[in-house]
């Protein structure tokens, strides 16, 4: 019996796993997906936002402006990637200039420091490829990017080093409530907890429907996406955003932490929760407004197209409680922007959820908040050289594109997490992010891992489970 | 680059035109009465740096016999060292083509 | 380490390059190649069709590496295998790395680049849809089969009428795949005609001209392609065109793109048109004693092309060690109109020339009946007749040196003339 299940692990899953793993809980993440960070924690724009775009009073204003400060000490602690470059919102009309001081009057009552709003030839001082046709901008020193996907592998990690269980490819089925909690169904097996935290992304609707009376709705809308080159980077310094509508922060230029430029979203209504094609006319509109804001963006490098589900909740805010009807069962539901920012700050927000629910939280001494990740190529010269003496694996390049050693690799694959796919390996090293997309080192990275892993060529898998790569020996 | 050849068959009679050599001429007759292919695959190999290594008939073989060649090929399993041009399968078929290895492995 | 001279790259251009440098004097040579063994991309070339030119033969691709490794073997040139450059500094020290040695410097008084090129990939050319299991570039399929012993998929369906996606139609066939066409958008090949033949026509593989794949679909794994027929003229898809085809595999050999992520990061200039090096006739880079040569200046069909420009690199590299390349004129520059993509090389002192001039060229359309005309000026130099010229076979010109006597530094005109219609 565990003491608290928590559904998903996507950024929200993996931030309270890892805050709950600081106290003496036994405690699981469950993931219907073949590794964690498979729903849109792997495909948004990757924006640690400054918080002055939810409504004041709200809980997504809270936890944005509450998170996002967050960020330097938490990625530091799990060695991810982030960069606080600012953001500028762009204004090219009159009434557009008018939205510009209601969004810096909402920033001031959020609490969000530095705010103000400049004149175009500032904006251009720090985004020279902008659009000159811009009248104002509304300056957010405090935003960010972050690589979302390390970050929520290194969450992972850190709640598994410090404790926790997981289970991958772990579909709930249905849940009864039983005299001491929670019995969790599915298709590989039962769990039996005391405390349920749903935070199962576009379908956190349909979990707490589970248990529950429904009180709210998840519109799954897909976003859709440019990766551009890192050539073109020299086109954006940080993120710019149009003017918001009402359907959202819009469609932005932003420049990723590991200096390739994302594009995007759209923000479209999608029935098929699980969806993520991409369409030519979705891309067409993603390209439309892009050039709006950097007139000479071109896609003509673009190294991929993705897609994202964002969960709208019918309510407009996040849904963050325990439930009425269902004791210990709590929703952390409509996590859609910006819930990567508030990440870290909705993690303490469920703790002292699950602290009033009557879970005893009594603090680990031992608690490691530390996740460490060697990047080869950011090492020092002398660490390089004693790193590859030790192991000589690190001398020898497999993602000629990013420059990702073998001995990278490997060690992703013996994590407390281990990929055992192509694209989670992707995902945490980055071998296939380049150029080539995987090119030259799809087949190198497929032999490390049957290798490393002890299985034939034909059972790895590119990302989801039956994604088969080949189909067996020629002969 | 490459010549256009035209065949033009009437009875027992074939004329080939658009060749510059004399090769393209017999090349555009077998292409009407033999036709003959060279099949370049990989045979299973032991001990080598890669688990194939590449191999080719020594000849063009019967067109229609392309496949049974593949079998042939397929059923080999070889042991490295081997070096360019060893004969590995002698004769296939009753044809008088040889399987040779084409590269040191 | 020192070295006189450093090739990067042990492909069939860099081997090429190396030997004739040997074979002008030079003793003192190293190749830098990143794989575990020379050869290149010619290891996982298994087909034949290579070194007709060169040899005289028809060679499958790794028995003309053979050839060119064997060469190698019997002299002192120095290999670096398992072995990567990461970066090279003015004064001509490369850093690279292996797993032996780690991190260490080779210094050279000459360098041959000699890296070769990659594939265009999917969302270089932007095909919507999923992002499942079973697209792969042709090229890596090719390695997976022909160097791994691995087969890709049952059902293909293959994009590009490039020779590598030709190539692997035959290839999966034999090994007991099927391919139900290769989808063209162009409404000529962009490969050879004689993998057309050999490949396609030969197998039964059907090859939709003026087509398009326009969305690839699969939840896991891909299940469907959907294909759209094109505008002969435009390109663009024509609307209520589309039809399904249910695959499994989806085979892109949709271009080839030459590897300058190196030559960039060093701040050698790049041709827009070629993606490679602006190179002079010795074959020597913007970076002085710097020489480029093979794929990595221009994308060949042919790799006796390749040896034949690299022996060119490498025969100038040994004459710059020794002094003896002079720079005394200003360089002629090529000027290419009228349907011609590009000539390598670019510009080119008279003085260092042969008697005979190899120019290199491609058309970007079809022509019938023409001429490749030379101009100065408004004076013609040189007019000569060719039957035919596809974008995917390149152009070798071979023009007397003598037609540019005095002309030292002026601009020069190549264009192709179509033949008058009588």
């Amino acid at each position: 019996m565990y003491d608290i299940a928590i559904i998903g692990a996507g950024v929200t899953g993996a931030a309270i796993a890892r805050e709950l793993s600081r106290y003496q809980l036994k405690l699981i993440v469950l993931d219907k997906g073949n590794d964690v960070c498979a729903g849109t924690s792997k495909a948004n724009s990757s924006i640690v936002h400054a918080g002055y775009d939810p409504e004041p009073g709200t809980l997504m204003a809270k936890l944005n402006s509450e998170g996002n400060p967050m960020f330097d000490k938490l990625c530091k602690e799990l060695s991810v990637p982030f960069n606080r470059c600012g953001s500028f919102v762009v204004a090219f009309t009159d009434e557009q200039v008018e939205t510009l001081k209601v969004l810096l009057e909402r920033g001031k009552k959020n609490g969000i420091p530095g705010l103000e709003i400049v004149d175009v030839k500032k904006l251009l001082e720090k985004e020279p490829a902008a659009s000159p046709d811009a009248k104002a901008a509304l300056y957010a020193p405090t935003a960010g990017v972050v690589d979302p996907m390390l970050l929520t592998t290194a969450l992972m990690e850190n709640a598994v080093m410090n404790g926790a269980d997981y289970k991958l490819n772990y579909k709930v089925e249905s849940i009864d409530k039983t005299a001491d909690g929670y019995r969790i169904h599915s298709g590989s097996g039962d769990i039996d907890a005391k405390c349920v935290i749903n935070a199962a992304g576009v379908y956190s609707d349909i979990i707490h429907n589970m248990v529950a009376a429904p009180d709210f709705s998840i519109t799954p809308k897909i976003g859709q996406y440019f990766l551009l080159d890192k050539s073109e980077n020299d086109k954006i310094q940080s993120v710019l955003f149009p003017c918001p509508d009402k359907n959202g922060k819009g469609i932005l230029v932003a420049r990723s932490v590991h200096g390739n430029v994302i594009l995007g979203p759209t923000s479209d209504v999608d029935q098929d929760r699980d969806d993520t094609g991409t369409t030519d006319e979705a891309l067409g509109r993603v390209r439309q407004g892009c050039s709006k804001l950097v007139p000479t963006i071109t896609t003509r490098n673009c190294i991929r197209n993705f897609a994202g589900m964002r969960a709208e909740p019918s309510t407009g805010d996040f849904i963050i409680r325990e439930v009425k009807d269902a004791p210990k069962f709590i929703d952390v539901a409509g996590i859609k922007s910006p819930g990567l920012s508030a990440a870290p700050a909705i993690a303490l927000y469920v703790v002292d959820i699950v602290r009033n629910c009557g879970i005893k939280l009594e603090a680990k001494k031992d608690f490691n908040p530390i996740v460490k990740r060697t990047v080869f190529m950011e090492l020092s010269p002398a660490e390089q050289a004693a790193l590859v003496k030790k192991d000589p694996r690190y001398g020898r390049i497999i993602c000629r594109c990013e420059r990702i050693t073998e001995g990278e690799i490997v060690d992703e694959i013996h994590r407390p997490i281990p990929a055992v796919t192509l694209d989670a390996i992707k995902r945490r090293c980055r071998p296939g992010m380049g150029r080539c997309q995987g090119g030259f080192c799809g087949p190198k990275v497929h032999e490390i891992l049957a290798r490393e892993l002890g299985c034939e060529w034909k059972d790895i898998v590119l990302d989801k489970k039956g994604s088969y790569i080949l189909t067996g020996k020629t002969k | 680059m490459g010549c256009r050849l035209t065949v033009t068959i009437c009875g027992d009679d074939i004329k080939v035109t658009g060749n510059t050599c004399k090769r393209g001429e017999i090349y555009g007759k077998n292409e009407v009465t033999d036709p003959r292919r060279m099949i370049c695959s990989t045979a299973r190999i032991e001990g080598g740096v890669h688990p194939v290594v590449p191999v080719k008939t020594d000849k063009p073989i019967p067109e229609k016999l392309k496949f049974k060649c593949m079998d042939v090929i397929n059923a080999l399993k070889l042991k490295s060292p081997v070096v360019a041009g060893d004969v590995v399968a002698a004769n296939i078929l009753d044809t008088d083509v040889n399987i040779v290895v084409t590269r040191n492995m | 380490m020192n070295f006189d001279l450093v090739v990067v790259g042990g492909g069939p251009a860099g081997m090429a390059a190396a030997l004739e440098a040997y074979n002008n004097g030079i003793k003192s040579i190293a190749i830098v190649e990143r794989d575990v063994e020379p050869g290149g991309i010619l290891q996982q070339c298994i087909h034949n069709g290579f070194g007709l030119h060169v040899f005289k033969e028809e060679l499958t691709g790794p028995e003309y590496a053979q050839r060119f490794i064997n060469m190698t073997k019997d002299t002192e040139i120095k290999y670096f295998l398992d072995t990567i450059v990461l970066d090279i500094a003015q004064d001509k020290t490369l850093t690279v790395m292996n797993s032996k040695q780690g991190i260490f410097e080779l210094k050279a008084k000459a360098i041959v680049l000699a890296m070769g090129c990659r594939e265009r990939t999917r969302s270089g050319i932007g095909i919507a849809g999923d992002r499942p299991s079973g697209v792969f570039t042709a090229g890596a399929a090719q390695r997976y089969i022909n160097i791994e012993g691995q087969m890709v998929g049952k059902k293909v369906i293959i994009l590009g009428s490039g020779d590598i996606g030709m190539i692997m139609a035959r290839r999966i066939v034999l090994e007991g795949g099927e391919v139900i066409a290769v989808v063209a958008r162009s409404s000529f090949p962009k490969g050879l005609t004689r993998n057309v033949v050999q490949c396609l026509d030969h197998y039964n593989i059907p090859m939709w001209y003026s087509h398009n794949i326009v969305g690839i679909y699969g939840k896991e794994r891909v299940e469907k392609v959907v294909v759209a027929e094109c505008d002969k003229k435009t390109k663009a898809v024509i609307p209520g065109t589309e039809k399904e085809y249910e695959c499994d595999t989806v085979l892109l050999s949709v271009g080839l793109i030459p590897e300058n992520e190196l030559s960039r990061q060093v701040g050698i200039k790049i041709d827009r048109k070629t993606s490679g090096p602006v190179v002079t006739e010795s074959m020597e880079t913007s970076m002085e004693g710097v020489f480029a040569c093979g794929n990595v200046v221009h994308v060949h069909d042919l790799v006796d092309f390749v040896t034949e420009e690299s022996r060119k690199a490498g025969k100038n590299a040994a004459k710059y060690i020794k002094g003896e390349i002079t720079k005394n004129s200003q360089p002629n520059v090529f000027k290419v109109t009228g349907g011609l993509s590009y000539a390598v090389p670019h510009m080119f002192r008279p003085e260092n020339l042969d008697e005979k001039f190899d120019i290199l060229m491609r058309v970007d359309r079809v022509f019938g009946k023409c001429y490749l005309v030379i101009t100065e000026g408004g004076k013609e130099l040189g007019r000569y007749k060719k039957p035919f010229l596809t974008p995917g076979e390149m152009i070798k010109l071979t023009v007397p040196s003598s037609i540019f006597k005095g002309m030292a530094g002026k601009e020069i005109g190549i264009t192709v003339e179509p033949e008058e219609e009588k």
